[in-house]
């Protein structure tokens, strides 16, 4: 049974731009996931992969549905008890989306990015009764030997895939998806071209809606979806104004409340992030040809993003997000983590004194998915962006 | 010689000369630092000294030192100056007091510090890879990270002869074979194979007698105090594994342990009430912590701390001499990855534990420092006690930062257990004379 031609997300048809994108943030905010219901009424099954990576495309080529967990804008009422204090909010709502079962899936897979995510796998599979799993992806990006270990540690997911699913996840149906993710890949970068190019012709929000729903519906869904807004953005006839271009840097995991991210959209423009930064962690296209899940595996080594939860001697962070800033011809950077997160709060640290060496301005910060008061945060970013403007 | 002349000179030498040792450990680190020497630096769990040692790389264990500051009493200190420098206060206590360390020039309560020529670390812990990018911007030495797959789901381990297992293993020999080069490039020695045998022969004998010194524990009375006595014994097994004296220490230790166990020689209290320790000690008060259960007759008997953070040594593990890299990769696999389980899965080990420890209450200490270990230990908690129903506390605090440490409120949970186990005991009593 394939299930690619079920549709999960039709809101935003037939609509203006502007009432097509307020769809597809309402979709974004709603802590039904409905489209992931939707994809189950259909007889679909569902996988749930934690931040940060995750290969989807193993999971589309089983007819499953890959679905990001990223935390919920809900109240973590019965996971709050399976965790001790000190913890970041995404693992107790990820958790509660499972218990409370707001999100019903037949498989879990997360990846051990921290500390405190890596006993993610073991809460939940004494909780659910379907399979936890834990995918490793290399630590040693730089050994000579990580390629070969991926595509095993792939083809294990993918004997996984197939005994949950029930279907064999064949090299033609694994290409058939590489192509499929391509071509949103393709989408994504032309998405970001936008903000980086024309920042006025997209708010901050709707592009995060936008990434965001990758994780949630269908990839040929969302490839339609793109395919048909980015050209109406492109046509926006919208003004630039005399705002800062911005960085943001601290949405690799935990992610800002959609109204922080809609408050700096209205002060700044937000010119490049690493927000979903897991669903555009493969920078170009994933070759087609050949053995699919080495494709997949070798673009992991070598075609990828960057985050404070993966070490790769070749990719220094402070260097990566000098880069991001230089390439997005950014004015400064908004350095953010999420509360009780290491490894960002320990980026925040690198980040500070590099930016500080290359005299760059940056406004560092902490969030909560689930803040709801942002008074007194957008007062600090509006001062902040006056020092700079009149400076 | 009398007996009593032979027990006294017996009994506690595992303290006395792990307390020695140490301080020659420390001694040889000062020594480095002065004479600008090389060193590598390591970590607990998965320190691969076994290749280290074989280069005669003097090893620095952060870990160590930075609960060294804890339990001196001048933890705070270090923290502050990593403060100071931007680190946050929800940030692993180790890792700020080691930058506090590095950022003084490597002054330390009990040595100077050298800089690192080379780190080493695994992903047993997540933190060692943010930890390690710091001496990596500092010092601009090199880095290598052996990445060790751990269990994909809770039972389902593979072993070998499962081409599953045989990835993960392979992954692993390449890996080392790479830090082989790493180290002859970083200290000009060429690798030595018969030094590296004979590095594993002492590394085999102490992971058979750590083995056997957690074993001998089960002892009534018990032999060690898990809690402070082990924390001696696991400083020795990590620095000076793979090293003659370790081997010897360890091996003179098991003697100890034997002699106890024939004489029925526990630890200095009249023992109540067997206990396990989940999670990290608290180092602040290390003493006082100790004595708020011993007060009561607690005694500590075994504790996940002294399988984790002996890197997983306590499987015993022994390396097959004749196809030594490949041997070290399946130990290294096997081992570390028990050591995280050990955190991440350790409801089954407990369980096992409870019954031939035959104990009467499981302590789970989780600490702000370390979600690496107290993530889950809420949750594991719920479960055992669905699962075995043994009596059990849970109490927070931290193992460097004295800020989140409260001696009275730790005190009174405390007293309210004993309180609970003493009546449970009585009700038990009743019942059988009833």
């Amino acid at each position: 049974m394939t299930m690619t031609a079920t549709r999960t997300f039709d809101e935003w048809r037939n609509k203006s731009l502007d009432d097509a994108l307020l769809e597809c943030r309402d979709m974004v905010e709603s802590p039904d996931f409905e489209t992931v219901q939707r994809w189950r009424d259909a007889g679909g099954k569902v996988a749930g992969h934690f931040q940060v990576y995750f290969p989807e495309e193993i999971i589309h080529a089983a007819g499953m549905l890959p679905f990001k967990v990223r935390g919920a804008p809900m109240e973590p009422n019965q996971a709050d008890s399976h965790f001790g204090s000190y913890l970041c909010s995404i693992l107790k709502t990820s958790l509660e989306m499972a218990l409370s079962n707001q999100v019903e899936m037949e498989l879990f897979i997360s990846h051990p990015i921290c500390d405190a995510a890596r006993n993610l796998a073991a809460i939940w599979g004494r909780n659910v009764d379907y399979p936890s799993q834990i995918l490793y992806l290399p630590q040693n990006p730089n050994s000579s030997g990580s390629v070969e270990y991926l595509r095993h540690e792939y083809d294990r997911i993918r004997r996984v895939a197939e005994e949950v699913s029930g279907v064999e996840v064949t090299d033609e149906a694994l290409r058939n998806s590489i192509e499929v993710f391509n071509e949103n890949r393709r989408l994504m970068r032309e998405l970001y071209d936008i903000k980086r190019e024309t920042p006025w012709l997209i708010a901050a929000e709707d592009a995060y809606a936008l990434v965001t729903l990758a994780g949630m519906i269908p990839r040929e869904e969302h490839n339609e979806l793109l395919s048909t807004l980015l050209p109406l953005i492109k046509e926006r006839t919208i003004k630039p104004e005399d705002r800062i271009r911005v960085v943001f840097e601290g949405g690799f995991c935990e992610q800002p409340p959609f109204d922080l991210i809609r408050m700096l959209g209205r002060t700044v423009y937000v010119v490049d992030d690493d927000f979903m930064i897991g669903l555009r962690w493969l920078t170009t296209d994933v070759a087609a040809d050949g053995d699919p899940l080495e494709n997949l595996a070798y673009s992991y080594i070598e075609h990828s993003s960057y985050s404070p939860v993966q070490h790769d001697t070749r990719k220094p962070k402070e260097d990566m997000l000098l880069t991001r800033i230089r390439e997005s011809r950014a004015d400064a950077a908004i350095l953010a983590a999420a509360k009780m997160c290491e490894p960002g709060l320990e980026e925040q640290v690198t980040y500070t004194h590099a930016l500080d060496d290359e005299g760059i301005s940056y406004f560092l910060s902490e969030f909560e998915e689930n803040m709801s008061s942002f008074d007194q945060l957008e007062l600090q970013v509006a001062t902040f962006v006056e020092h700079l403007l009149f400076a | 010689m009398t007996t009593l002349d032979i027990t006294e000179d017996i009994v506690g030498r595992g303290t006395r000369e792990g307390a020695a040792l140490f301080r020659d450990w420390f001694t040889e680190l000062d020594h480095t630092a002065n004479t600008g020497g090389q060193s590598a630096y390591v970590f607990v769990m998965g320190s691969i000294n076994e290749i280290l040692k074989s280069f005669d790389l003097p090893v620095v264990f952060p870990e160590i030192n930075s609960l060294q500051t804890a339990v001196r009493h001048v933890a705070h200190e270090y923290l502050e100056v990593a403060e100071s420098y931007g680190y946050s206060p929800d940030i692993c206590g180790y890792v700020k007091a080691d930058v506090g360390t590095q950022l003084q020039g490597g002054q330390h309560p009990m040595a100077k510090i050298p800089p690192p020529s080379l780190t080493v670390l695994t992903n047993a812990c997540n933190t060692y890879i943010k930890w390690a990018e710091i001496w990596e911007r500092m010092y601009k030495t090199p880095v290598f990270t052996i990445d060790i797959p751990g269990t994909r789901q809770d039972g389902c381990q593979t072993w070998p002869g499962s081409s599953d297992f045989e990835a993960d293993r392979k992954y692993i020999e390449v890996q080392l074979r790479e830090l082989i080069t790493v180290c002859e490039e970083v200290t000009g020695k060429k690798f030595d194979i018969d030094k590296f045998r004979e590095v594993l022969t002492h590394a085999n004998t102490m992971s058979r007698s750590w083995k056997r010194i957690l074993e001998l524990n089960n002892s009534k009375p018990s032999l060690f105090n898990a809690l402070t006595d082990g924390t001696i014994f696991l400083g020795v097994a990590n620095g000076f594994r793979g090293t003659e004296e370790g081997a010897r220490y360890f091996e003179r230790l098991v003697e100890e342990m034997e002699y106890k166990a024939a004489h029925g020689i526990g630890q200095t209290i009249e023992e109540k009430y067997r206990l396990l320790f989940v999670g990290v000690p608290c180092y602040p008060i290390f003493r006082r912590f100790n004595e708020l259960f011993t007060d009561w007759g607690g005694t500590f008997v075994n504790s996940t701390y002294l399988w984790f953070a002996s890197g997983g040594t306590n499987r015993g593990f022994e390396y097959d001499l004749a196809d030594p890299i490949a041997s070290l990769a399946e130990g290294t696999l096997i081992s570390v990855r028990d050591a995280m389980d050990s955190m991440f899965h350790q409801n089954v080990a407990l369980k096992d534990m409870a019954e031939e420890f035959d104990v009467d209450g499981i302590i789970y200490h989780p600490i702000k420092s370390c979600r690496t270990v107290s993530t889950g230990l809420a949750d594991g908690r719920k479960h055992m006690t669905d699962e075995l129903g043994i009596p059990s506390l849970f109490i927070e605090s931290d193992m460097m930062d004295r800020r989140v440490v409260s001696e009275a409120q730790m005190k009174n949970r405390i007293d309210a257990f004993f309180e609970g186990l003493e009546s449970r005991h009585k009700q038990a009593a009743a019942g059988e004379k009833g």
